[in-house]
């Protein structure tokens, strides 16, 4: 089958997809948009995070099919430098596999909840998995990037 | 595997007589896990997220009538002052990623007995609306679980929308896991209150083969509480709701947890959840967003 979406503001075709690929392998093997994260592909991990229409959604839980005629913003496309400078400058950056999920995740929090208490913090990176850091310093970068 | 992608409601239920294999796939969060894993390998599915009325809502004749596509998400933010015990629930599904993609009619549709939307809807005396193209039945939710991730929709129908009333008094809902996040239920129980009926209703999750109602516990508790007056129950009476609620679960031993532990947990649960909805401030007993008290 064919799909044809916005990704990061470009019209993007991909033809002959099978239809049960997800829109994350689309965005990885057939975009060739390695930003996003492939680590569980079941919706635990967060490392997929993408804006599908506007609304964060892991990408590995989406059909491929499903964001046909949508617009998709992924790490890539997403207008973060000062997140992304925040979670260098605290340290919150280890392995480095969760933080694009983790970037695109804060993104939407802080357009949400532009001052976000730590308990709120929490509960909106809740599905966003890492295995390095043990989250202090991740809560530190999203209090860094908010002021 | 063939994908099908209808725009319009219609086409939907016409395609689905003509490909009653097809299966749905909405928020995709349990289809996509499954396909994923490959655990399943559908030959053809059905995006049902073009489809504009399944993400609508509203009232009809003082009944709220939603879309079985509206997410949780949309649940909490437009719904959680006429549906508290739902939207409670709905916090605790997942994390934002799935409650901004995840649906009540996903959460019908896999009938899972430790789906958090299927206590509320119990409590809450709802039905489900499934349609064909031979027309539309709304079925009691106490009704629709047959067995574990089994129910009553048949291969040519669709859920097009659950009804329920806009909360007539106090809900509330309470969860055990590992976590406060990204936990399926060990157990979980929920609440509401009908004050003008005196009436009590309950649902219990992942305690049994479906989700549950407490029936016995509903008639004790409604015939004790002191509606007019609102004095507080007593203490005997708190446990012996607790002790009816455990008493209708049909608990196994799991992974997640063993019957005993159920039980117990649910006898915990029923009594706090009651506490909660009877200490719930005089203004808000026609309904109104809270939720459980810090720390307990
Ligand atoms: C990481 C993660 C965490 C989760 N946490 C929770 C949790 O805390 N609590 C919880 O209850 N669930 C949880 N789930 C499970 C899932 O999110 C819910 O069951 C959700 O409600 C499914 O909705 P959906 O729209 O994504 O369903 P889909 O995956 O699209 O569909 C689910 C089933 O319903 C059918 N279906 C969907 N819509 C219709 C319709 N309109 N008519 C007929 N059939 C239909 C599908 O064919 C399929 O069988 C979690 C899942 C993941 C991946
Ligand atoms: S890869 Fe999508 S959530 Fe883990
Ligand atoms: S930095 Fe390694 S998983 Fe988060």
């Amino acid at each position: 089958m064919r799909i044809a979406c916005t990704v990061n503001g470009h019209t993007r075709v991909a033809e002959n997809v099978w239809a049960g690929e997800s829109l994350l392998y689309v965005l990885r093997e057939r975009f060739g948009l390695y930003g996003s994260k492939n680590a569980c592909e079941q919706g635990e991990c967060g490392s997929c995070s993408v804006y599908l229409d506007g609304s964060l959604v892991c990408a590995c839980l989406v059909l491929g099919g499903q964001a046909n005629g949508r617009e998709v913003v992924t790490v890539e496309g997403v207008d973060a430098a000062g997140v992304q400078q925040a979670f260098v400058d605290a340290g919150a950056v280890q392995c480095g596999f969760c933080t694009p999920g983790l970037i695109v995740a804060t993104h939407d929090l802080l357009r949400r909840v532009p001052q976000p208490s730590d308990a709120q913090i929490r509960e909106a990176l809740a599905g966003n998995v890492c295995r390095c850091t043990g989250y202090a310093k991740i809560i530190e970068a999203v209090n860094m990037a908010a002021r | 595997m063939e994908f099908l992608q209808p725009a319009t409601w219609e086409e939907a239920l016409a395609m689905k007589a003509a490909h009653p294999e097809a299966v749905p796939i909405a928020g995709g969060t349990d289809v996509m896990v499954e396909i994923n894993l490959d655990h399943r390998r559908p030959e053809t599915v059905m995006d049902l997220t073009p489809i504009r009325e399944l993400t609508e809502w509203g009232t009809d004749d003082g009944v709220l009538r939603i879309g079985a596509g509206v997410s949780y998400t949309r649940l909490i933010d437009e719904l959680g002052d006429r549906l508290p015990g739902l939207a409670i629930a709905s916090r605790t599904v997942g994390s934002p990623q799935i409650r901004n993609r995840g649906t009540v009619g996903g959460n019908l549709g896999t009938a899972s007995p430790a789906g958090d939307a299927h206590p509320p809807l119990l409590a809450a005396d709802a039905e489900v609306e499934l349609a064909s193209t031979s027309g539309t039945r709304r079925v009691p939710v106490r009704e629709f679980f047959t067995g574990p991730k089994r129910h009553t929709m048949r291969q040519d129908e669709l859920i097009a929308a659950f009804l329920v009333e806009p909360a007539p008094g106090p809900q509330q809902f309470s969860k055990v896991g590992t976590r406060n996040a990204m936990v399926i239920a060990v157990c979980s129980f929920a609440l509401a209150l009908d004050p003008a009926r005196r009436r009590v209703g309950t649902g219990i999750g992942s305690a049994g083969p479906t989700p549950l109602r407490a029936v016995d516990a509903e008639a004790f508790i409604a015939g004790e509480l002191d509606w007019d007056g609102r004095r507080p129950p007593s203490d005997a009476t708190l446990s012996r709701f607790g002790e009816l609620v455990a008493a209708a679960a049909k608990p196994i031993d799991d992974v997640r947890g063993t019957a005993a532990y159920r039980r117990h947990a649910l006898a915990v649960m029923s009594r706090r959840c009651l506490a909660w909805a009877w200490a719930t401030p005089p203004h808000l007993w026609g309904g109104g967003a809270r939720s459980a008290p810090e720390g307990l």
